[in-house]
């Protein structure tokens, strides 16, 4: 039957040096090709973006001529970076978290507080970056150790935590008038020459994220256990702890998002944070990262919520009503699905 | 005597009052392939999983390179040089080769970050040295696309990392087709030819009759036929043999037992 595998080949140690020296050929080496293999799912969802935004300028080029529509959406658009890029993670590692609206508007709410009762606004972010890493910790344990599915425990933790919030603050909001003045507010949250100064925290973030994903033994793991968890196991990767790990990022970027569209706000609502679940949720899935883990792109994810932050002022900017918004959401979110459906296959 | 790279001696394993394996003598010499034949529930499964140290014996020994080892375990295991390739190949699909080779030991600098290029570089090395020629991938390519005797290959490379000197294949062809099978065993020709050792596990003998140096068939939790494969003429005669033996175990329950040789 195998007879035909051995071919009665010499059984020597000395095997035939051109056999192992020769083949091995690397045609994917082209640089750029292998460059567009590897970030097709981001330079698909660019695509998207780029004939989305086409459209809404050739309906209304006059509009887009202005800043000040961009100016708007680099306002809020890095709230919603510091949550989707964790959030690439998460997915990639085969889990979901649903939780971060309510851990945005915990650990804002921690920084509300300290500024409130006057402690220097720094202080405040740590202590609200702390609160978020320890609701991640808290939210991990009870998915990892308690053995919960992710999708319902999450979903469990969201209305938990933001019931405990609107419990102790019935609704009232919190207005941080002393914040303008900090040396804080003018590093996280003012202007230069014009342009939002959170765009270039949200833009580093993306950036560190980015080689923390692909460059480093974490997200190597985490793609690993996403794609393979037993096999992880195995080669004895700790899945467990890179789960939790996954849900304290996921915390830590809660909570600098929350903090930072306070800041925007100058203003501390017991709902902050609330508004961001589907739009994020739709961001990471539009910018190409499948839902069945292992995989991902946080470039990609980027691209994603810029996309999904354009759709609301572009729909109305090229001049239909605001009744067409969650139509274009839908339909942009369904087109990018088939798209990258089509552009990356699943193996298993 | 010369002294074996591993060797079993009087290995036993009890599950309750059931035995899994009566009293197992077995070694494997440096840079020889091992065929462990046996059918489903002969014990195999448990034998391999006594030497990777998942599994303790109820009793016995284990002799690392002329050296008994006390508590026998899965680091003892890994520190004697056994590396273990199991059924389910344990891959990631949606990863590249060398992410897959290094999977849970990343080479990493200052703060875990990636040495890619040096992961690269050993993973390219890595797949020359089982001779993976196939002209279509680089340690880059995703592993999902691979067929699945160079899955198999990928995961032998990753077993030969870090050394090892023995590697344990358990049933490395099944649901393969003959030229993929034929391409795993071009790997493991490659392995032995480096001067590892491999312990090759198959329920079927066709399927390592020519690859083994040396065969043993294990039934019911014994060793029945421990032969050279220059004694064995043919494919035909072994199987005779084993037939031999499962009609006189059956009938009086006896094992015969043929070191270095086979009597028709």
């Amino acid at each position: 039957m195998t007879d035909l595998a051995d071919q009665s080949r010499p059984r020597s140690r000395t095997t035939k040096a051109t056999e192992v020296e020769t083949g091995w050929h690397h045609p994917s080496e082209h640089r750029l090709r292998r460059l567009v293999l590897e970030h097709r799912a981001a330079l698909g969802t660019l695509a998207v973006f780029l004939v989305m935004m086409s459209i809404f300028i050739a309906a209304n080029p006059a509009v887009f001529m202005t800043w000040s529509i961009y100016s708007s959406v680099l306002t809020t658009l890095p709230v919603a970076l510091f949550v989707v890029v964790p959030l690439v993670f998460v997915v990639t590692g085969g889990e979901i978290d649903l939780s971060f609206p309510a851990v945005m508007g915990f650990s804002s709410w921690t920084f509300a507080l300290l500024v409130q009762a006057d402690f220097d606004p720094f202080i405040a972010m740590a202590a609200a970056i702390l609160t978020g890493l320890v609701l991640g910790f808290c939210v991990g344990a009870l998915v990892v150790y308690a053995g919960l599915s992710s999708l319902i425990a999450t979903l469990g933790m969201n209305f938990l935590l933001r019931g405990l919030i609107q419990i102790v603050n019935e609704g009232k909001s919190i207005a941080l008038v002393t914040l303008g003045d900090s040396p804080a507010y003018k590093i996280f949250s003012s202007e230069i020459l014009g342009v939002p100064v959170q765009i270039f925290w949200a833009v580093g973030f993306v950036i560190f994220a980015t080689l923390l994903y692909n460059r480093h033994r974490f997200g190597a793991h985490v793609k690993a256990v996403g794609d393979n968890p037993d096999s992880a196991k195995q080669m004895g990767i700790n899945v467990k702890r890179v789960r939790v790990k996954l849900f304290v990022f996921m915390g830590i970027g809660a909570a600098i998002g929350g903090t930072f569209s306070t800041m925007i706000n100058f203003t501390w609502w017991p709902t902050a944070g609330d508004g961001y679940l589907l739009p994020v949720l739709a961001s990471v899935f539009v910018g190409g990262t499948p839902t069945w883990g292992g995989v991902g792109t946080v470039v990609g994810g980027a691209i994603g919520t810029l996309t999904v932050a354009f759709i609301q002022t572009g729909v109305v900017a090229a001049g239909l009503s605001g009744f067409y918004v969650q139509f274009f959401n839908g339909l942009i979110i369904i087109l990018s699905l088939v798209g990258h459906r089509w552009n990356q296959e699943r193996y298993r | 005597m010369a002294e074996h790279l591993i060797e079993f001696r009087n290995i036993k394993k009890s599950y309750g009052s059931v035995d899994a394996l009566g009293g197992i003598d077995l070694y494997v010499d440096k840079g020889e392939v091992l065929g462990l034949i046996g059918d489903n529930g002969a014990g195999k499964s448990t034998l391999i999983k006594i030497l990777a140290g998942v599994v303790k014996p109820t009793c016995g020994e284990i002799i690392v390179r002329g050296r008994p080892v006390s508590g026998w375990n899965a680091g003892r295991s890994r520190e004697a040089g056994i590396e273990t390739v199991f059924q389910d190949r344990a891959l990631a699909l949606q990863q590249s080769i060398v992410h897959n080779i290094f999977m849970g030991r990343e080479l990493v600098g200052m703060f875990g970050w990636l040495k890619l290029k040096q992961q690269l570089a050993e993973a390219d090395r890595l797949m020359r040295e089982i001779g993976f020629t196939s002209e279509a991938y680089t340690p880059r390519s995703i592993v999902g696309q691979l067929s699945g005797g160079e899955r198999q290959g990928v995961a032998i490379a990753r077993a030969i990392y870090k050394q090892a000197d023995l590697i344990v294949l358990d049933e490395p062809t099944t649901a393969l087709s003959l030229a993929e099978t034929a391409k795993v065993f071009q790997f493991v020709r490659q392995v032995r030819a480096s001067g590892r050792s491999i312990i090759l596990i198959d329920h079927n003998i066709h399927h390592i009759f020519d690859i083994a140096d040396r065969f043993a068939v294990l039934d019911r939790g014994k060793i029945v036929l421990e032969a050279d494969r220059s004694k064995v003429k043919s494919v035909k005669e072994l199987v005779g043999f084993m037939e031999h033996v499962a009609r006189a175990a059956s009938a009086g329950g006896g094992h015969a037992k043929a070191a270095g040789g086979v009597a028709p």
